[in-house]
């Protein structure tokens, strides 16, 4: 690199280093920390107050305000767009993505068919007509 | 070898006459490591989303998770991700001193949500509900132990950069090697909003 000698980084000198790359500013940052913090207050006080009567609604709820949570740092943390080295990142996220989907879904839609053909316990049997 | 759109100019000069190319690729590079590490976090997820109802008659979720640890862990780890954001601010404004300050604040945030999940594994398991005791229990293990793995990882090489950067100042180099841990910080954090949402809050319900 060709930084070896003494350098005096001013403020026009910081953005030059890594062309392609969104640095992020202030604002930035204190806006995805707020709502990160209110997405993430929100599900732990639904959950300890026990506001919905049903379990799966919770679920579900919750699970919605991890993927926006998910989203909000994803751009206001990591930076992301599609324009950042010629939408290479943007495109490797998005077949990452897909694999996870894939691997979570396909495992617990595999296994939970699999859970409901074993053989019945002795109890099971034992409860038949 | 004449389509290759290099072309001798003259005396001792190369033109390429293609896109110019990122100065260096490290931070994409980066990128693609921490999209795999991604899929490893995947599996333990799914393998957490099989096996994380099997109790084999040993505690439940709900029996043992303590949700206001939880939040206080999640809570340093969201302040840990701001103080980080205001190291690389200071970074861009190449000022050093306030960068090695937020970066040793991050570290601190850090050491504390690895200190926290510390004592939560050692009370299950002098408890007797360690990873041994049911499918549930090693399906939890392994993936909040390998978050708070990387974790560690992270504040051992978040120290080492404070040296780098403290001996050799706010150099191309260190910096890039910042944004890298930047992002791997952001990462974790990422991968906490999984653990916190699928795991402690979904398994109390």
């Amino acid at each position: 690199m060709g930084h070896d000698h003494p350098h005096d980084h001013g403020h026009d000198h910081g953005h030059d280093d890594f062309p392609g790359h969104d640095h992020g500013t202030l604002k930035s940052y204190s806006v995805g920390f707020i709502l990160s913090v209110i997405l993430t207050a929100i599900p732990f006080w639904l959950v300890m107050t026990k506001h919905f009567a049903n379990p799966s609604t919770t679920a579900i709820v919750i699970l919605a305000f991890a993927a926006v949570q998910i989203v909000v740092h994803m751009v206001y943390f990591l930076h992301m767009n599609a324009k950042s080295e010629s939408g290479w990142t943007m495109l490797a996220l998005i077949f990452t993505l897909v694999l996870v989907v894939i691997t979570l879904s396909g495992s617990m839609w595999v296994m939970y068919h699999m859970n409901q053909n074993m053989q019945p316990t002795i109890e099971q049997i034992k409860a038949l007509p | 070898m004449s389509d290759t759109q290099v072309q001798y100019s003259g005396t001792d000069r190369f033109l390429v006459r293609e896109d110019h190319h990122p100065e260096n690729g490290t931070l994409l590079g980066f990128w693609l490591y921490l999209m795999s590490d991604c899929l490893l976090f995947a599996c333990l997820f799914a393998a957490y989303g099989v096996l994380g109802r099997n109790y084999a008659d040993g505690p439940t979720g709900a029996q043992i998770f303590e949700l206001p640890t939880v939040a206080v862990n999640t809570s340093l780890l969201l302040i840990s991700s701001i103080t980080y954001g205001f190291a690389m601010l200071e970074m861009q404004r190449g000022r050093v001193k306030p960068v090695l300050l937020w970066l040793a604040i991050t570290g601190l945030f850090g050491a504390g949500f690895v200190g926290i999940e510390l004592t939560e594994f050692h009370h299950l398991i002098a408890d007797g509900y360690g990873p041994q005791r049911s499918a549930f229990l090693s399906s939890f293990f392994a993936l909040v132990s390998t978050h708070g793995l990387h974790v560690s990882f992270g504040i051992v090489w978040l120290i080492t950069l404070m040296f780098q950067v403290g001996k050799f100042g706010l150099t191309t180099a260190n910096k890039r090697r910042l944004m890298c841990l930047s992002m791997f910080w952001h990462f974790l954090d990422v991968v906490w909003i999984g653990v916190f949402t699928f795991v402690y809050l979904m398994g109390v319900l």
